[in-house]
């Protein structure tokens, strides 16, 4: 017996040990800052957004908003520990504190701002509901779509849209729901639905996944509105205001027009407006509980928001998505961001 | 004494005797024996042709398979991520002397007369352990780091399976004492964690575990993903393992207790090296088919986004690069698992024969 | 130093070796360690929820749901309550244990009495087949049913068409579902009474036996009444029974009763593979029967089916039962993979949907954990009576 418990406990101080990082911490910042890199939720995999090579290496724009947090906070973008959420796990993950933040094309509506203990720190793609049909069943608008089997992956807000708009517009339907979106595309293109639903900017990336993406399109109908954004918890203001503001940096900088190439030269610019975002005048930096130059290293890794659409999801990239309503408000677009001062 | 030796019948001999024996005893076994065989073999032959015959096994992207039979290639072109998942190809080594040690351990317990096998495994369950402790994560004496969210394929599932059963062997010892205890107080807490455990699916243990377990532990005590569900794995797993060492626990004749006690042994040391030490060498079949089911269950992990070996195989069926291997993933992966766990199987089956007529005195 | 130096009874026992005095202090102890170890885990949940600002407390069950499923046993719609989607997971995770514990037993007891056929083909065949199966875990065999084999089933308007009656397509298999009209409780009626004079006919007849010895044709006259009474009871009410067939319109078809793919994979695969267990359990309750038993029946001049009937079978019981409560057991927490290929039973739609749009996952997994608690206590409790029915009446 002794043997055994001898065992049991050194199987539980060998437990104890593998736990990572046991600090008691207070801030978000610091306990960041003392584990040296950041926890980020992420998808399991959709291109664009977030995606791993075999390598685990990941690239997509819900990615470089994480990165760009790291860099704000590091000053070294690749600080990041990605890990893949389903739609399920994603918000309890986060209110648990199991990651930092969560940038995984995540709806903002009132009750996760709400009720949920979690906080939208702003929008990093606006994207809005739609449907993806085979092109055999003749359907060219969303309203001829009654009695259709629908599938559609679980814990989003688009399996609330869905029961809206077909009750709202006096029609029927049949939800098959899925965990993951490897899954949905699977019974779509297995016939197992007519429909498969979910936000548009998803739907050019899944139906890039199919055997035969011509024999699949994308009806013009959008049925809601999905402002997508990283999400933090509750309660840490200042953690808030630094993911808030990272975001923030990169879409000022495409509109001062600093790029990753020219923000060294920028950096000897006489704009007032320039020098406060890259950090060589005023305190705005510390004022958030980071170093100076806090903007200067998001655009230098990162890019600004404009570099990160287009090397993620841009025209001339697989999803081949037009900026729209993500282009800046000066090109005709929504993205807007109040000004560094 | 002689007798006189005389051949039996024709008709009981050979091929014929056989077959007139077990397949056409009577009109209906005939009857039975065509038609079963019939659709065994109509059903066989596209089988084979299938998966051989009109398969592809060479080549290097999906163009190459014909189409007709089943495209290996896949699978060929994709082993290193369904064995190693995200790990780094120059540290690869490290797994592959786990895979050699874990091999070393335990192919010479299905052979009878090999010298000294019971080190071998006794090295299997304490040496083995530390090793891959020390060298699959890393971290020490100049091994770089590799973080546990980069392990995956088949070498996650053996780490999942194997520490949680060895992990819950302890537990589960301790949880069977607990509920043969004559202390009610002991014996209910245990009974109760014991049913509690079993009457759950794994699939919210694990779903608890993953998501929930922060919200139950004081602020900044924090475990990883991989940990976390180890952890579930392990309190699930200790559960059935206790029911295992209660019937190992049951089946010791109450001779031994009373003799034991006799010679003024404390309950410790009754347990300890009288009685515990028969009951573990007695159940060790029920251990190794407690493994087998676990080593199954691990698959589920793949629903709380950890890339076992089903994982790892389910999210590359979707590449577009790759045009409906579906199946030919499933049967590689069920074919990894059928020859561990038949394998398994056939040793506690062994054992158990042989515990058993050790036993019958 | 231990037990074997204890002094003499008549000297005084310290207290710490009095094995009453320890007993009571261990137990003393555990009482105080899970009392702590429970209170500091609600301390922490609590004191983590309040301080993450996460709503608590049971009232999102009244709240409104809002999300479509696709198959409810009880009638629902978006605009019902979280609480009713509960319902609705937990019936449909009834449904597909009950369909698979009744399956897995026919294929179960099937397979295990082919191993042991005389036929060499037929064993080799179960052989094959309980080695194969229970060796691959189960949420591949659900995969597989589901992705692979659906995709070979035509698409709707190239559906299997049996007479205009069954439809066979990759939606689901759609079968007539009957509609009753008025009068047709007094159907029902008759086919209560008919039961309740079936139950009385076989207790007479046992008696009648027991004294007599005299037999009873029980089975043919029972047939007889159980057809009979509600046959004539149908009749007389004109009847009240129409069948609703399935039919194409639009994407799919209505109308009937559907069988969806998800359930039909779900159920062959948690049949298939606790089937596999159940039978080896068969088998080797059969083995255990000494071979005395059935030799001694032969004697008496029984026929080879009776005496698997009224023989072994029997006694086998006895061996077979304990393990076949833990296979039902497994199978219905196995039904919770459901989640992986989405069909709507308690893990995926209560602890997945709901989860996911109220946010409180404490409450939810708990409610689930009881409910699952509860199945496997209701179940261990039905067949320990059975156990206890059938069980050795030592005298």
């Amino acid at each position: 017996m002794k043997k055994i418990i001898s065992f049991a406990a050194a199987a539980t101080l060998a437990g104890g040990m593998l736990a990572a990082g046991s600090a008691s911490a207070a801030t978000t910042l610091e306990s960041v800052k003392e584990r040296g890199n950041l926890k980020c939720g992420v998808t399991s995999g959709l291109p664009g957004f977030s995606q791993p090579d075999d390598k685990g290496n990941w690239t997509g724009i819900d990615v470089d908003t994480c990165r760009a947090i790291a860099a704000a906070i590091f000053g070294d973008g690749s600080k990041v520990e990605f890990t893949p959420l389903t739609a399920k796990e994603r918000l309890t993950a986060l209110q648990s504190g199991e990651i930092d933040v969560l940038s995984r094309n995540t709806t903002w509506t009132l009750t996760r701002d709400v009720s949920l203990g979690l906080n939208f720190t702003g929008t990093n793609y606006y994207d809005g509901q739609g449907f993806l049909v085979r092109k055999d069943i003749g359907v060219d608008d969303a309203k001829q779509l009654d009695g259709a089997t629908v599938c559609i992956q679980a814990g989003t807000t688009t399996e609330l849209n869905l029961a809206d708009y077909f009750r709202s517009n006096d029609m029927s339907f049949k939800p098959i729901v899925f965990d993951t979106s490897e899954q949905t595309v699977q019974g779509f293109s297995s016939d197992r639905c007519d429909v498969l639903t979910s936000d548009r900017s998803q739907l050019a990336a899944l139906r890039s996944k199919l055997d035969d993406p011509d024999s699949a399109v994308i009806l013009p109908n959008i049925i809601s509105k999905e402002p997508l954004g990283p999400v933090v918890r509750q309660g840490d203001d200042q953690w808030f205001n630094i993911v808030k503001w990272s975001l923030f940096t990169q879409i000022n900088a495409e509109e001062l027009g600093i790029t990753q190439d020219n923000v060294d030269e920028m950096k000897k610019s006489e704009n007032p407006e320039i020098q406060r975002l890259l950090g060589t005048s005023g305190d705005m930096g510390e004022k958030l509980g980071l170093s100076a130059d806090y903007g200067y290293r998001i655009v230098e890794q990162v890019g600004n928001y404009g570099e990160m659409y287009d090397r993620n999801v841009g025209p001339d990239t697989p999803l081949g998505l037009e900026r729209g309503l993500n282009a800046l408000w000066t090109d005709g677009g929504i993205m807007y961001a109040p000004p560094v001062r | 004494m002689t007798h006189p030796t005389e051949l039996p019948p024709k008709s009981e001999l050979g091929v014929v005797g056989w077959a007139r024996k077990n397949l056409f005893s009577t009109w209906y076994n005939a009857l039975l024996t065509l038609v079963v065989s019939y659709l065994v073999i109509s059903s066989a032959i596209p089988l084979f042709k299938w998966l051989f015959l009109e398969a592809t096994f060479t080549g290097e992207t999906a163009s190459d398979c014909s189409g007709e039979g089943a495209c290996w290639l896949f699978i060929s072109q994709r082993l290193n991520f369904f064995i190693y998942g995200f790990y780094p190809d120059t540290l690869q080594w490290r797994i592959d002397i786990m895979f050699g040690l874990l091999a070393l351990a335990f192919v010479p317990q299905f052979i009878e007369r090999f010298p000294g096998r019971k080190w071998f495994g006794l090295f299997g369950v304490t040496g083995l352990p530390i090793i891959g402790y020390i060298l699959i994560p890393g971290g020490w004496f100049g091994l770089e780091e590799v973080p546990s969210n980069k392990w995956g394929g088949l070498m996650l599932t053996l780490i999942l399976a194997y520490v949680g059963i060895l992990a819950a062997l302890p537990i589960g010892t301790v949880l069977a004492l607990g509920r043969r205890s004559e202390m009610p107080i002991i014996r209910g807490i245990c009974v109760v964690f014991i049913e509690v455990w079993r009457a759950v699916p794994l699939i919210t243990v694990l779903f608890m575990a993953s998501v929930m377990l922060p919200l139950f532990l004081p602020e900044g005590v924090s475990f990883e993903k991989l940990m976390r569900a180890l952890i579930g794995i392990t309190l699930w797993q200790s559960a059935y393992m206790a029911e295992v060492v209660r019937g190992g626990l049951q089946a010791i004749p109450r001779g031994q207790y009373e003799a034991a006690s006799a010679l003024g042994l404390g309950y410790w040391r009754k347990m300890g090296l009288i009685v515990l030490p028969q009951a573990l060498t007695l159940v060790i079949p029920g251990i190794v088919n407690t493994f087998i089911s676990l080593f199954k269950d691990t698959t589920l992990v793949l629903i709380i986004g950890l890339f076992d070996i089903l994982g790892a195989v389910q999210s590359t069926v979707t590449d577009p690069a790759w045009q409906n291997v579906a199946i030919e993933g499933y049967v590689f992966v069920a074919f990894c698992f059928w020859i561990f766990c038949f394998g398994m199987s056939r040793y506690s089956q062994n054992l158990e024969r042989k515990l058993d007529t050790g036993h019958r005195t | 130093m231990n037990d074997s130096d204890t002094p003499p009874a008549t000297a005084q026992r310290r207290p710490w070796n009095d094995p009453k005095v320890r007993s009571l202090a261990f137990q003393i102890i555990a009482i105080l360690a899970v009392g702590w170890a429970g209170w500091s885990l609600l301390q922490n949940t609590f004191e983590n929820m309040e301080s993450r600002g996460i709503s608590t407390g049971f009232g999102f069950l009244d709240e409104s749901a809002g999300f479509g499923i696709i198959m409810s046993l009880i009638p629902y719609d978006a605009t019902m309550s979280y609480g009713r989607t509960f319902w609705v997971g937990l019936l449909n995770t009834l449904l597909v244990s009950a369909m698979g514990v009744v399956a897995a037993t026919i294929i179960g007891f099937i397979v295990g009495i082919a191993r042991l056929s005389s036929n060499w083909v037929v064993a080799k065949l179960a052989l094959v087949f309980v080695e194969t199966i229970r060796n691959i875990p189960l949420l591949l065999q659900i995969f597989f049913w589901y992705f692979a084999v659906l995709r070979n089933l035509p698409s709707t308007r190239q559906s299997v068409d049996v007479g205009g009656v069954f439809f066979l397509n990759n939606r689901g298999l759609y079968l007539p579902e009957p509609l009753t009209e008025s009068g047709f409780g007094w159907v029902l009626a008759s086919l209560a009474i008919a039961v309740a004079l079936v139950v009385g006919i076989k207790r007479w007849a046992r008696k009648r036996q027991l004294k007599t010895g005299q037999l009873f044709p029980t089975f043919r006259v029972s047939l007889a009444i159980l057809i009979a009474l509600p046959g004539l009871a149908f009749l007389i009410t004109g009847t009240p029974l129409t069948w609703e067939l399935a039919e194409l319109k639009g994407f799919n078809f209505v109308g009937g009763i559907t069988i969806i793919p998800e359930l039909a994979a779900l159920w062959f695969a948690l049949s298939i593979y606790t089937a596999s267990f159940i039978a080896e359990i068969v088998r080797s309750g059969i083995l255990a029967v000494s071979k005395g038993q059935t030799e001694a029946a032969q004697a008496l001049g029984l026929q080879p089916g009776t005496i698997m009937r009224l023989v072994v079978i029997p006694q086998a019981m006895r061996v077979i039962v304990p393990p076949l409560t833990s296979q039902y057991l497994n199978l219905v927490k196995n039904s919770s993979l459901a989640t992986a290929i989405g069909y709507p039973d308690l893990v995926g739609v209560f602890m997945g949907t709901t989860l996911n749009q109220t946010g409180q996952a404490v409450e939810v997994v708990a409610i689930t954990m009881a409910v699952y608690l509860t199945i496997s206590l209701l179940i261990s409790l039905l067949m320990n009576i059975y156990n206890r029915k059938v069980a050795l009446q030592e005298r």
